[in-house]
């Protein structure tokens, strides 16, 4: 069973699918394990600690106030991971109620929402996100809020194309043919067979998702301290890069590592879909 | 000609709709102007004054008669925060002036270095048959777009300012004391921008290139006996280099929007910053006035794409 996710149709490995999800398994058990237990408390300060190297002990070393830096990475990396899981979570559904409805039925409706969601989509998302959180305020809350309006054009636009290509398909004109009510059609017929490509737009969504939220917390309008970002530890490992690169490697390293597990993982669903290597 | 006059009616029509937007939006937020420019502990009198100074009193539609049609005559309004000569409020164009050509000029160098590098890289890209090569430029693509701007930024720094010593980190000119000096400095953020820009464009004509390679004409061209060469230059990259300017008109407004943010990193005085410190401050004349302005640029070169897209392409003339 297992084995068959992990293989295209034509039996061979998808390498792509394999990375990623060994990627991800890694970003989700330590975001996991983090709510729980980390090696140091994240916010131990201690003087005699400043500035160490990588070591067993501590093995991304230590920052300017002797903090772990390794514990506050894990830390770090569980709130980023679940501000993007409520992200793709907000703007995936609001994709698809929006989507599937003005995809389906058409008309005036169909033509103002996309008016609208070509208008943001061709805005930088950043600016968006920067935009809804001037108006709201900082805060951990408003960054899901500001991500979920700034990402939920794009979702739109792919679930509207899925049910325009298939409401017109023929199971579809059956099941009309035969009185099933609308909603039926719409997320029983439909609604399953849009999720190949879906996946791949959430996980898309993922990638756009860590990047911006490191982005606003890097800029000092994300989530606020003390709770440890990995873009507020990189702005303000950039002091030190100088007597402590590994302060902003560590993090940085850690969103490149994030960011191409999702990255890999919708190209391996990609291939599957497409049943190609 | 009917085609551009229609879209320069939406393009005016767009930017109305933004500015309609940018200025309700921050009417509506919670919180009094006056209370946190004065302080709690001001006299009533003394807030009705700057109340009415600010324009505050009146109804909101005429205040937005008011902002829209003072920034067409280029009076932007007065900042919250800032202040010339400790009373008068600085006016936001005094504020925007002079950082406004640090930001163009990033963007650019930026634009500049991501279509130098990509396009012969991309056109090469698909011209191989060099597996090890290919295998290298697709990591090595795929790994630059997983890297965000600012952690780039940081290891430019590193790279080229701590290690190899090409410049020192902070030490910004103006482009009006040494324009020599600035650039040279400009050009390490400017790397910073291009290179998840260059991975992507590579990318892009790459594919564009070997989807076109497919066609009819070029099995036909082979068959005449045109060399692999003239196939590629003379025929098959005036096609394939079609969607890329489309998709360079996108990069454009992500290199702005990457700007901002490493602006933040090499502490460059550019609009970026601003911006950000505005929103820090909730200093909203100043915020209303940039993402007026940088919706503009968007909007604006996405046209200019679309006019340069019809004149390459005849097919789309004939409609």
């Amino acid at each position: 069973m297992i084995n068959s996710v992990f293989r295209t149709k034509d039996g061979k490995l998808n390498t792509y699918l394999v990375i990623g999800a060994s990627m991800a398994a890694v970003v989700i058990i330590l975001s996991v394990l983090s709510i729980f237990w980390t090696p140091y408390s994240p916010t131990a300060m201690s003087a005699a600690q400043r500035f160490k190297a990588p070591t067993f002990a501590h093995i991304f070393g230590t920052d300017n106030f002797g903090r772990d830096i390794f514990s506050r990475v894990m830390k770090a990396i569980g709130t980023s991971f679940l501000i993007s899981v409520f992200v793709v979570l907000i703007s995936g559904t609001a994709g698809i109620l929006i989507g599937s409805v003005t995809g389906y039925f058409g008309g005036i409706i169909d033509t103002v929402v996309m008016r609208v969601v070509d208008a943001i989509n061709g805005f930088p998302s950043i600016l968006l996100a920067l935009v809804v959180i001037s108006l709201l305020g900082k805060g951990r809350a408003n960054v899901v809020l500001a991500l979920a309006i700034a990402f939920t054009p794009s979702f739109v636009r792919i679930v509207r194309g899925e049910f325009i290509r298939l409401r017109d398909a023929d199971y579809i004109i059956r099941a009309r043919l035969m009185g099933a009510k609308k909603t039926r059609i719409l997320f029983l017929h439909i609604l399953p067979n849009i999720f190949s490509t879906f996946w791949v737009s959430v996980t898309i969504g993922f990638n756009n998702a860590i990047l911006a939220e490191s982005g606003l917390s890097y800029l000092g309008i994300g989530v606020q301290a003390p709770d440890a970002t990995l873009g507020s530890m990189l702005s303000d490992a950039q002091g030190y890069l100088g007597t402590a690169p590994w302060y902003a490697l560590a993090p940085g390293l850690t969103i490149v590592w994030m960011v191409l597990s999702a990255a890999m993982l919708s190209e391996g669903i990609s291939r599957r879909k497409k049943g190609v290597r | 000609m009917t085609y551009i006059l229609k879209k320069i009616a939406t393009l005016i029509i767009t930017l109305f709709l933004v500015s309609v937007l940018a200025f309700l939006a921050f009417q509506i937020i919670p919180g009094d102007v006056v209370t946190s420019i004065l302080g709690t502990e001001a006299t009533p009198e003394r807030e009705d004054a700057l109340r009415a100074e600010l324009g505050l009193d009146k109804p909101p539609v005429e205040r937005y008669i008011n902002w829209a049609t003072g920034v067409l005559r280029g009076d932007f309004g007065k900042s919250y925060r800032y202040s010339k000569n400790m009373n008068e409020m600085m006016p936001v164009a005094d504020l925007i002036g002079d950082k406004l050509p640090v930001t163009l000029w990033l963007a650019l160098l930026s634009l500049i270095l991501t279509i130098l590098i990509s396009i012969p890289l991309g056109v090469l890209w698909a011209g191989t048959k060099n597996k090890f090569f290919d295998g290298i430029l697709n990591v090595l693509t795929q790994g630059s777009m997983a890297v965000p701007a600012f952690f780039l930024g940081i290891l430019v720094t590193y790279l080229f300012g701590i290690i190899f010593k090409a410049f020192i980190p902070g030490s910004y000119v103006g482009y009006k004391d040494d324009f020599p000096g600035f650039i040279s400095y400009m050009i390490f953020p400017a790397i910073a921008i291009a290179i998840p820009k260059t991975g992507m464009t590579a990318r892009f004509l790459r594919n564009s290139t070997l989807t076109e390679l497919k066609s009819d004409y070029v099995r036909t061209a082979k068959s005449k006996g045109v060399t692999d060469g003239h196939i590629l230059f003379k025929h098959v990259l005036r096609n394939a280099m079609l969607p890329v300017v489309t998709f360079l008109g996108m990069i454009i407004a992500e290199v702005v929007a990457g700007s901002i943010v490493v602006e933040q990193v090499f502490a460059l005085p550019g609009i970026g910053r601003l911006l950000i410190s505005a929103i820090s401050t909730r200093d909203f004349p100043v915020v209303e006035i940039l993402i007026l302005y940088i919706t503009m640029v968007v909007i604006i070169v996405y046209f200019i794409v679309d006019i340069i897209y019809r004149i390459l392409d005849p097919r789309i003339r004939v409609e």
